[in-house]
């Protein structure tokens, strides 16, 4: 008999804090202890719309911060642009309003054993899950050092914070308004010699995830991608959000691929595991139900 | 009906009322012998196999388990994007993604009938032939209590129309899968067709034991910033609430055509209150889809609130309400 499946809680939770810092983005404090006491860097959070119930499923967010100190229940943070009509309900939510949420679901970052020098690479909203990566891999002993791109200054996510976690931080913006103008690829292989990197984790848009991904193939640096794609139920049962990947014992050797769930496989993938010639990318993403 | 007993007078059952929340209502249905323990199922394509369940609920406690669609050899499904929310319901384009029936049995059946599931397998094909071969592997495997026929695929043989769409591939598909299969065959209608009542006589000619009632509507979205549309294969099935009116009057079409042919109503079901009103138009038996997906529990707290539901109504079997649909 197989032993028993782990679930994710599920449930009712509080709003600790909604924070809206600068446009674009807004962020929700959610004291969820039993969610806190197990979530990794790279898991996300499926949460429901509060009121209107022509939302029906829920929505997946990647867990920005944990905070969890001892004596104090465990709060995590999702932060989140508005989209759509289910994002700007959320947004609307204040302190003390209850927020159905479930979770910690997925697989997150795998860290390394060893102290390790790692560089981080987000773009725009794709950068909230390297904080709570960042604060882990700082107090295993690991260097980190983030690489931070966005359209302009404004849509860079949490610049300071970034600056307080790490050794250094480069800034690439499309418009030159903060940093080097241009998108992150353009740097990544400086930044990665200038930080002596030896694994690089990145979040973003599936074109970004794609070129960073190839300059760490050519430059033989493990690479981690946390992926986004529309999902229905986000443990597993319904098959929505597929990412075509590579299968590594097909026998012949040969195109050997098939489907992982973003969900439940992923959202994080190793960048070699990913089969990128079948990644199609839409123009823009197709709904906000993302991982 | 719970009618008060002429020896015992009106006083006695009024002055009683806890009378009526003490009774457990039969939840177990019939459905002419196939039997389920209660008559709450969960939707073919909206559980998967049951695993992913099991932190949520006891798959032993549900009606039953129709399982993903299953095809002879494993069915790769459409590329992303495979999903898209709308109003009160969703699109889905997964393209019936399964690793195929013999993986099934291997793999996932065991594990089911471990739990205590009842599993009715779902099948699909691309060409009768290939609902023959799923049919025959299906043969005589212990532990499924049923066969449901998934006839929303394109027949390839036929410009890829669906098998649905005409009377005559629905009686052909139907009739050779009912030749092969020793459990008995319960057909799944799609609510894209002209007469519904005429595609479940075909059915029922072809020897189904049963109807599923229904399928996904076909439906579309499209994203007016990038002007994509919201399925990598610009249309999918409907399902959520969005689809219950629709799916309560084909059940109710067909329940009255062939009363005596069971019915497994689907299409949108979300609480207790739902339930009650696929068997009062006409449902043996219902399967809940799309709540899964928010609620992985849900199929659970739905038979709760039915079973509380019979009881505030006074009903004492569940398959009594599929009767009690008044007149006008």
């Amino acid at each position: 008999m197989t032993p028993k499946r782990e679930g994710a809680w599920m449930g009712s939770a509080e709003v600790f804090a909604y924070t809206h810092a600068s446009e674009p983005y807004h962020a929700l404090t959610i004291v969820a202890p039993d969610v806190c006491a197990r979530a990794q860097p790279g898991q996300f959070v499926a949460i429901r719309t509060p009121d209107d119930r022509s939302l029906l499923l829920r929505r997946a967010f990647s867990i920005h911060r944990v905070d969890r100190r001892p004596g104090w229940a465990g709060t995590l943070e999702i932060v989140f642009d508005i989209r759509g009509r289910g994002t700007e309900v959320l947004s609307k939510l204040r302190q003390h309003q209850p927020i159905d949420i479930m979770g910690p679901l997925g697989r997150g970052f795998r860290m390394p054993k060893e102290p390790t020098n790692c560089l981080l690479v987000g773009g725009g909203i794709g950068a909230a899950p390297l904080h709570f990566l960042a604060e882990e891999l700082r107090g295993r002993g690991h260097r980190v050092d983030f690489l931070i791109g966005a359209r302009s200054a404004d849509h860079l996510l949490h610049p300071i914070e970034a600056k307080r976690m790490s050794i250094t931080v480069t800034f690439t913006t499309d418009d030159g308004s903060t940093g080097k103008r241009g998108v992150v690829t353009d740097v990544l292989p400086d930044a990665i010699v200038g930080t002596k990197a030896r694994v690089v984790y990145a979040c973003g848009p599936i074109p970004m995830l794609r070129a960073v991904a190839q300059v760490c193939a050519r430059m033989k640096i493990p690479c981690q991608v946390a992926w986004e794609e529309v999902m229905a139920c986000g443990f597993g049962a319904c098959l929505v959000c597929a990412v075509p990947v590579r299968l590594s014992s097909n026998g012949n050797g040969e195109d050997g691929w098939g489907w992982a769930r973003c969900c439940t496989e992923g959202p994080v993938f190793s960048a070699s595991r990913v089969h990128w010639e079948r990644v199609e990318v839409p123009g823009t993403p197709a709904h906000e139900v993302v991982g | 009906m719970s009618q008060a007993q002429p020896k015992r007078g009106r006083f006695v059952e009024r002055s009683a009322p806890d009378r009526r929340t003490e009774f457990k209502p039969k939840l177990g249905v019939d459905l002419n012998g196939v039997k389920f323990s209660n008559p709450v199922l969960t939707a073919s394509g909206c559980f998967h196999y049951g695993r992913e369940f099991e932190p949520y609920l006891d798959v032993r406690k549900l009606g039953g388990v129709i399982v993903k669609s299953l095809s002879v050899k494993p069915w790769p499904g459409h590329a992303p994007p495979r999903g898209a929310e709308v109003t009160s319901g969703m699109l889905n384009a997964i393209g019936l993604q399964n690793p195929g029936v013999a993986a099934f049995c291997d793999r996932e059946l065991p594990w089911l009938l471990d739990r205590g599931a009842t599993v009715v397998a779902s099948i699909v094909g691309n060409t009768v032939e290939e609902y023959i071969r799923v049919t025959d592997r299906l043969r005589n495997v212990a532990g499924i209590t049923a066969i449901e026929v998934n006839i929303s695929c394109p027949n390839l043989e036929d410009r890829s129309r669906m098998f649905s769409s005409t009377p005559d591939s629905t009686s052909a598909v139907v009739r050779a899968v009912r030749r092969v299969a020793t459990q008995p065959v319960f057909t799944k209608l799609s609510p894209d067709v002209t007469d519904i009542v005429a595609i479940a006589k075909a059915a029922v000619s072809g020897g189904t034991h049963g109807l599923s009632v229904i399928n996904t509507a076909l439906g579309m979205a499209v994203d007016t910033e990038s002007f994509a549309p919201k399925l990598s294969t610009f249309t999918g099935g409907l399902s959520g609430p969005a689809l219950k009116p629709l799916a309560l009057r084909c059940v109710y079409q067909v329940s009255r055509a062939f009363p005596d042919v069971p019915i497994i109503g689907q299409g949108g079901i979300w609480n207790g209150a739902d339930v009650a009103e696929f068997m009062l138009a006409g449902a043996w038996a219902v399967a809940v889809g799309t709540a899964n997906f928010v609620e992985p529990s849900a199929s659970i707290r739905i038979l709760d609130e039915f079973r509380a539901y019979l009881v505030r109504k006074g009903v004492r079997e569940a398959s009594a309400l599929r009767r009690m649909l008044k007149d006008g």
